[in-house]
């Protein structure tokens, strides 16, 4: 069973019916017990990073959820589910993440070139720059679905794939060991996200 | 690269498509669960759903049609008509859209926008326009482009984009229903006028018109149209090839 954590942050209709369409059980919760039981974990988010950190923090589970992607459980954190992935971020102040991967969480507008519209929003092509089991069913040039206005820098050791936006290249996906996150939305992003849905589905932990 | 977006739009009453011809005349054309299966395997890019009387039963049925639609449909969802309220985003949002688009809902109470872009994210909130020159002035107008605001258009979708709107649907009703293309001098002013992302609507005739759009007025991110999809007068697989051929960044 997958995981889906529900922390009152964004709409998880599309994320738990893309895993049903592809025949996988799921439960949205917010019970550590069954976070711990699940056989994976996925971090949704949409929204404002302080607003998210402290709702999770609400919920209890931080401790759970940091052991358990620890341990080897695969754990996909999605937009803002995976900008917590980080060390910081830097929106609207100075917010501490779940530092489950180095990096921190900037401004897109202090990066993209003048003119370039913000939030990134819209199809982008996924530039892969790790041969990764998370790609198992998608190749380079492939399009996703992206909406953010901040993104993950200094992370260059973890990133899986990128996409180009207004002259730098937007960090799409990392990946440390099982731990993993995509900026873009998988569960918006056609069968290509439904691929990368799947292939999450498929990894198996490494203690159960 | 960010690819250029194609959005065919299901105008939906009595929970079946529809479109008319400069809002007026409109008539029955299929199931919208059908059409939204049928582009999605087309290569659409996102699909928008516009209640057109939205009255209290119909919302029913479209809220079934929205339930069926995002449980077998993975790209992006957008919801219109008859949302005046939070409330009604929260009804819309909770049957797997993504985005809700606001028009004369916004224009009776403008700090709907504000509210709704505080609770669920500025990306949620489309700003819907329906605009017609009058006297050499690009001027906004309610109720599916029946009343005349005395609003002027331009201040409107600028307005709209500083209180939270995140993107601008623009709906040329001068050029609706004709078929003779996109309204450029339009789109052009609201680009020039705005930086968040612009959807380009009402004209599209013919597969040419899309790239007209695109190469004339680069603050256009999105083309949407009905009849032309739902009629196959253009198709959006081939529609989005020939795009591509042209050196427009499409999704293939």
């Amino acid at each position: 069973m997958t995981a889906i954590v529900d922390y009152g942050v964004g709409n998880l209709f599309s994320l738990s019916s893309s895993l049903k369409y592809l025949g996988f059980e799921v439960e949205i919760t917010s019970n550590g017990d069954k976070i711990e039981r699940a056989d994976r974990i996925i971090l949704p988010g949409v929204g404002a990073f302080e607003d998210a950190k402290n709702k999770l923090e609400k919920t209890g589970l931080i401790p759970v959820l940091t052991e358990q992607a620890k341990g080897g459980k695969p754990f996909l954190g999605i937009c803002l589910g995976m900008q917590l992935l980080f060390d910081v971020s830097y929106e609207y102040g100075e917010h501490k993440g779940l530092s489950l991967i180095g990096g921190e969480v900037v401004r897109l507008a202090d990066k993209v070139q003048g003119g370039v519209k913000v939030p990134h929003m819209g199809w982008n092509s996924l530039e892969i720059r790790k041969s990764d089991p998370l790609f198992k069913y998608v190749k380079n040039g492939d399009y996703v679905y992206y909406v953010h206005s901040y993104y993950a820098a200094h992370c260059e050791n973890d990133t899986l794939a990128t996409s180009s936006y207004g002259g730098i290249s937007v960090t799409g996906a990392v990946g440390r060991g099982k731990i993993y996150g995509t900026q873009f939305h998988p569960e918006k992003s056609g069968k290509v996200g439904l691929n990368i849905l799947k292939a999450f589905c498929e990894l198996q932990g490494e203690t159960k | 690269m960010l690819a250029k977006r194609i959005i065919p739009c299901l105008d939906i009453r009595h929970g079946k498509v529809v479109k008319g011809r400069n809002f007026e005349g409109v008539r029955d054309v299929a199931d919208p669960v059908e059409l939204a299966r049928f582009y999605n395997e087309s290569g659409a890019d996102e699909l928008v759903f516009y209640d057109i009387t939205a009255s209290f039963e119909e919302r029913k049925l479209l809220s079934d049609t929205l339930i069926k639609v995002a449980s077998e449909i993975f790209i992006p969802l957008t919801v219109g008509g008859g949302i005046n309220t939070v409330d009604d985003f929260e009804r819309v949002l909770d049957c797997g859209a993504d985005k809700v688009s606001v028009n004369s809902g916004a224009i009776k109470n403008p700090a709907l926008i504000e509210e709704a872009a505080k609770k669920y994210g500025d990306q949620c909130v489309v700003l819907s326009m329906d605009v017609k020159r009058c006297d050499g002035k690009f001027m906004l107008f309610s109720k599916g482009g029946r009343e005349y605001t005395g609003i002027d258009a331009l201040e409107w979708a600028y307005r709209g984009q500083e209180t939270g709107a995140g993107e601008l649907v623009v709906n040329s009703i001068d050029t609706d229903g004709v078929k003779s293309g996109f309204d450029l001098e339009m789109l052009a002013a609201i680009g020039k006028r705005c930086h968040i992302p612009i959807i380009a609507s009402g004209g599209a005739g013919k597969g040419e018109d899309f790239l007209t759009l695109f190469r004339e007025i680069p603050a256009v991110d999105a083309g949407l149209a009905a009849s032309v999809f739902h009629f196959r007068t253009v198709d959006i697989k081939e529609l989005k090839l020939m795009l591509n051929n042209n050196n427009i960044p499409m999704r293939i």
